[in-house]
């Protein structure tokens, strides 16, 4: 709670200071709460309503935390053009690694693309893919 | 000590940049870290002495040290794929350091906004219009005609936006700039914002590009005391394509959800926060640098009919050569696919290329004679957006292309408009039935008596297309923005050129 109030006071002196909030408190618990929700709605004098409209309109924010860890796949048109349906098919089920589905990462000349964390990763085949959700779980 | 010059982009760490930079410096080498040359096939790409070697990984330099690699491609700028180009706004790309205020300013920058200021704000809008600058994000809006609204405008505020929401699959140019060369565009944003009479600005850019976002963070700051009085700041979008529409964009930065704004009020009178605001792509204020300082004149020198300039271009998908390839307007399309990006990469026919990302049209290599040009595409049922070219083998199945744009539209739409919430979920229902051939009978309640206007009778296959076709026009039409109102674009070309994608079982048997 404290560190939540940390948050929202670093931005709270901002023009529109939602969005970077939401972002902060993200990165920091895993997902927004819905005690965030109520500080950060009583702190932006905004309704409850209207802070979880926003965090439920962007794909960023999470109301529940997600234990497994999680590979950003690219699945957008150029990815797909170089076959990145095919190697999505074959990603078997894991329990310990959530494969999202991402749209566009902007490296769409080198695809299949896909991302973990901040880092990216290009040219990916099967056993390049395989080796970078094995190393996640 | 040998100098090596490695790009440090995204695409180019994607790439296993770091791991040969690394050998590099290892080996004795001085390893500057620098933009990408844009030729993405060849990354990394290391430049030593103007010759270029790549696709390289660590166990290359060794090779590449000796002169005995197989992978030297001699000099970079006389390589056929770089030559061939233009570059205006790319004439830095791969030559200087990023972040580095000494290369910039050794290399042509901050010429644009000592001119700017040197003639004032109504001169530099003048320049800005004479140059032919069209809107870069897709729209194609002329940048001046824009500029000269805000600018006119009586505030106590006024805002420049950067629209660096680069969603598009297939576009990369945002994210190049960004990332290799930050102080231009923080340079047209300070242009701009002295030309209005803008005193802030804000950088939107989003979230999958974390890259970028450091990048631009670390480039206004180390650039606030050359463009101060005007103050830059970046935000970072939160994972929702429809944000780079510009309305939806200035509702992200007021801290609301992502939703489309009707206009009027246009948002050069009424942007953020109610005030006067330009809100241009990253692509159109990164052009604006070149053309204060160079001239207007030289800018509209190039390009093709009321498209003027460069169009940096971004080839990509299945294609050989894909990258960065900025040229002037009137390019054939079919040069771009096959002589500059030689063609697929799986070696198979090209089958359909798209333009303009999820919400272009996809075009048949009987439209390669189509010349790259906001009106020509227009006018061919296409649209250039935001020029990203994809490009699709023989293996493609375009009745599945269409489906993907519709159902990319129902998880994108931002709900606020009835023809692209709704429509998109019913263009996916029927693209579904109409792949499955399944047909479609009336449900239990359209069904009852008393529901006199429902169809009772079985739809054919050829009924749910004409649909799909009705439906497609009532979403371009009525929809508040391009994402409802362009998403029919890949699903009419879809099923006007590859009707046999479409077609019946017993069709399409026989159309194999």
């Amino acid at each position: 709670m404290e560190r939540l109030n940390q948050i929202i006071a670093s931005h709270v002196g901002r023009e529109g200071p939602l969005l970077p909030i939401l972002h902060d408190v993200q990165a920091e618990f895993g997902h927004v709460s819905e005690e965030a929700i109520r500080a950060i709605a009583a702190a932006l004098n905004l309704s409850r309503a209207d802070v979880h409209g926003v965090v439920s309109f962007y794909h960023d924010f999470h109301e529940a935390p997600e234990a497994r860890a999680v590979l950003k796949l690219c699945r957008a048109e150029a990815c797909q053009a170089r076959g990145v349906e095919a190697l999505a098919a074959r990603l078997a089920d894991n329990p310990r690694v959530k494969v999202e589905a991402i749209y566009c990462l902007g490296l769409c000349s080198v695809g299949p693309n896909a991302m973990v964390g901040d880092k990216v990763h290009a040219r990916l085949d099967a056993a390049k893919l395989g080796a970078l959700v094995e190393a996640l779980a | 000590m040998k100098v090596v010059r490695i790009s440090d982009d995204a695409l180019a760490l994607a790439c296993g940049a770091d791991d040969v930079a690394a050998a590099f410096a290892a080996a004795g080498c001085t390893v500057e870290r620098v933009s990408s040359w844009g030729m993405h096939w060849l990354e990394p790409l290391a430049e030593i002495d103007g010759k270029g070697f790549g696709p390289l990984e660590a166990g290359d330099v060794v090779a590449v040290l000796s002169g005995t690699s197989a992978k030297a491609i001699g000099a970079i700028e006389d390589h056929p794929f770089m030559a061939r180009q233009q570059r205006f706004t790319f004439a830095r790309a791969g030559k200087t350091r990023p972040l580095s205020l000494e290369d910039y300013a050794a290399h042509g920058g901050w010429q644009g906004l000592a001119k700017a200021r040197e003639i004032g704000g109504a001169a530099t809008i003048a320049q800005v219009t004479e140059s032919g600058l069209r809107g870069r994000g897709g729209a194609g809006f002329p940048a001046g005609i824009k500029w000269n609204t805000v600018a006119g405008a009586a505030a106590d505020q006024k805002y420049v936006v950067c629209n660096a929401d680069e969603g598009d699959s297939a576009t990369f140019a945002d994210r190049m700039v960004m990332e290799g060369d930050p102080f231009m565009l923080i340079e047209g944003m300070a242009i701009a914002a002295l030309a209005v009479g803008a005193s802030k600005g804000y950088v939107y850019i989003r979230s999958e590009y974390p890259h970028a976002i450091a990048k631009m963070e670390a480039a206004a700051r180390a650039s606030a005391h050359l463009v101060a009085p005007f103050v830059l700041e970046v935000r970072v979008g939160a994972g929702a394509y429809v944000c780079g529409e510009e309305t939806s964009l200035l509702n992200s930065l007021e801290g609301k959800r992502g939703e489309v704004r009707a206009k009027p009020p246009l948002p050069a009178l009424e942007g953020l926060f109610g005030k006067p605001t330009v809100v241009n792509n990253v692509l159109t204020l990164a052009a604006v640098p070149w053309i204060m300082a160079n001239g207007a004149a030289a800018y509209a020198a190039v390009g093709f009919g009321r498209s003027k300039g460069t169009m940096p271009i971004q080839i990509a998908g299945n294609v050989k050569h894909g990258g960065l390839f900025e040229v002037g307007f009137g390019v054939t399309l079919g040069e771009l696919v096959m002589t500059v990006g030689g063609g697929t990469a799986s070696g198979r026919p090209v089958r359909a290329v798209q333009v303009g990302g999820p919400l272009g049209a996809y075009h048949p290599p009987a439209e390669f004679h189509l010349p790259f040009d906001y009106e020509a595409f227009a006018a061919n049922d296409g649209l250039i957006g935001h020029a990203g070219i994809t490009v699709f083998d023989d293996t493609a199945d375009m009745s599945s292309q269409a489906r993907f744009a519709m159902n990319f539209c129902a998880e994108e739409s931002c709900g606020k408009c009835t023809p692209c919430r709704i429509g998109s979920t019913r263009g996916v229902e029927l693209i579904d039935r109409i792949r499955a051939r399944s047909g479609r009978v009336a449900d239990k309640v359209e069904a009852l008596p008393q529901m006199h206007n429902a169809r009772k009778a079985e739809r054919s296959l050829g009924d749910e297309i004409t649909l799909l076709e009705d439906l497609c026009e009532t979403m371009k039409f009525g929809s508040l923005c391009a994402l409802g109102g362009f998403t029919p674009y890949p699903v009419l070309s879809a099923l006007r050129h590859w009707p046999e994608d479409f077609a019946a079982p017993a069709d399409r048997e026989a159309a194999e």
